[in-house]
């Protein structure tokens, strides 16, 4: 019966994590994106450095769900809290 | 659990073997990661055995790839002290590159194993762990090497104040480190998985090209984040 309580909880906290993960990485992807589309209407012939340090800053938003994700995971497939 | 084609979704399980009671290792991580040193070093010394004035096809790859791990190296450590570090900021990216392709481009299911499958080594997060403390170690190394005792004054830089938060951060470094590449690399592998078992046909292409791609990026951004640990250590 806990148990049961605890593999739901689990299987919500998952959700929620990669949820509200998801959430401030993609406002942020989509301000750098935005901004970046200016500075290249703005200045074409500087494209390539800005795509550069476009996809760079991007990933490290990425890697702030990532770390939801990685919860996620762990809570689905590494569960410590059950049995 | 989910059998499809080429590739099936397990997360957790691996061929272990056993060495001693308390010692055992993932047998498929580490005969990817054999295969994948293997491999780099093949295209290493085959790329630069025969330099030529004009270069070859091969030669002129393994130039691209200098180059590129040279402009990460030179932008966050600076001219003067990059040389050092190159080798390794070089070996952690074409290790982890060569680690994330792969596990995306060879069809490892056609290898059956008892327990486990052969995918790529940055998905187990011992491998991802060990680049990263390599990492740490490295900037320590390179503190104490170019500063001496004078490194321990990062610490207490901009204000003495913030000592507890910069100790903490050689802790978070590591891990971040670990997790960012790790989870990328099951993120992408799960997505493909996902999308598999839905349409298991054409449609997963795009997604493997993406995954493709930010595997690439996750490499790049490796390689970037250690050599600017290591440049914010020694400048």
């Amino acid at each position: 019966m806990v148990d049961s309580i605890v593999s739901a909880a689990s299987v919500v906290a998952a959700a929620i994590a990669v949820g509200f993960a998801g959430l401030g990485p993609g406002i942020g992807q989509g301000n750098a994106a935005g901004q970046a589309v200016e500075g290249i209407a703005r200045q074409p012939e500087a494209e390539g450095k800005i795509r550069g340090t476009l996809l760079l800053s991007l990933a490290f938003m990425e890697s702030l769900t990532i770390y939801g994700l990685v919860v996620a995971l762990s809570l689905l497939f590494a569960n410590p809290f059950t049995g | 659990m989910y059998t499809f084609l080429l590739s099936k979704i397990e997360v957790g399980s691996h061929l272990y073997v056993e060495l001693t009671d308390n010692l055992h290792f993932h047998a498929e991580t580490v005969f990817v990661s054999t295969l994948v040193v293997g491999v780099v070093c093949l295209f290493l010394i085959l790329g630069t055995s025969d330099l030529q004035k004009i270069p070859g096809d091969l030669q002129n790859l393994t130039e691209v790839v200098y180059e590129t791990v040279k402009s990460i190296a030179v932008t966050q450590m600076g001219p003067s002290y990059y040389s050092q570090f190159l080798p390794f900021i070089a070996t952690i990216f074409l290790f982890v590159l060569g680690s994330n392709w792969a596990g995306a481009l060879i069809p490892w299911k056609l290898i059956e194993l008892p327990e486990g499958e052969l995918s790529a080594p940055t998905n187990d997060i011992n491998t991802t762990a060990c680049l990263a403390l390599l990492t740490s170690l490295s900037y320590f190394f390179a503190g104490f090497k170019i500063k001496g005792i004078g490194y321990f004054k990062r610490y207490v830089k901009p204000a003495l104040f913030l000592l507890p938060i910069n100790i903490v951060e050689d802790f978070t470094k590591p891990l971040s480190l670990n997790f960012r590449l790790f989870g990328n690399v099951v993120a992408d592998e799960l997505t493909v998985a996902v999308i598999c078992s839905l349409v298991p046909f054409i449609v997963p292409v795009p997604i493997m090209m993406l995954g493709l791609f930010a595997s690439s990026i996750q490499a790049l951004i490796f390689a970037t984040l250690a050599a600017n640990y290591i440049g914010e250590v020694i400048e």
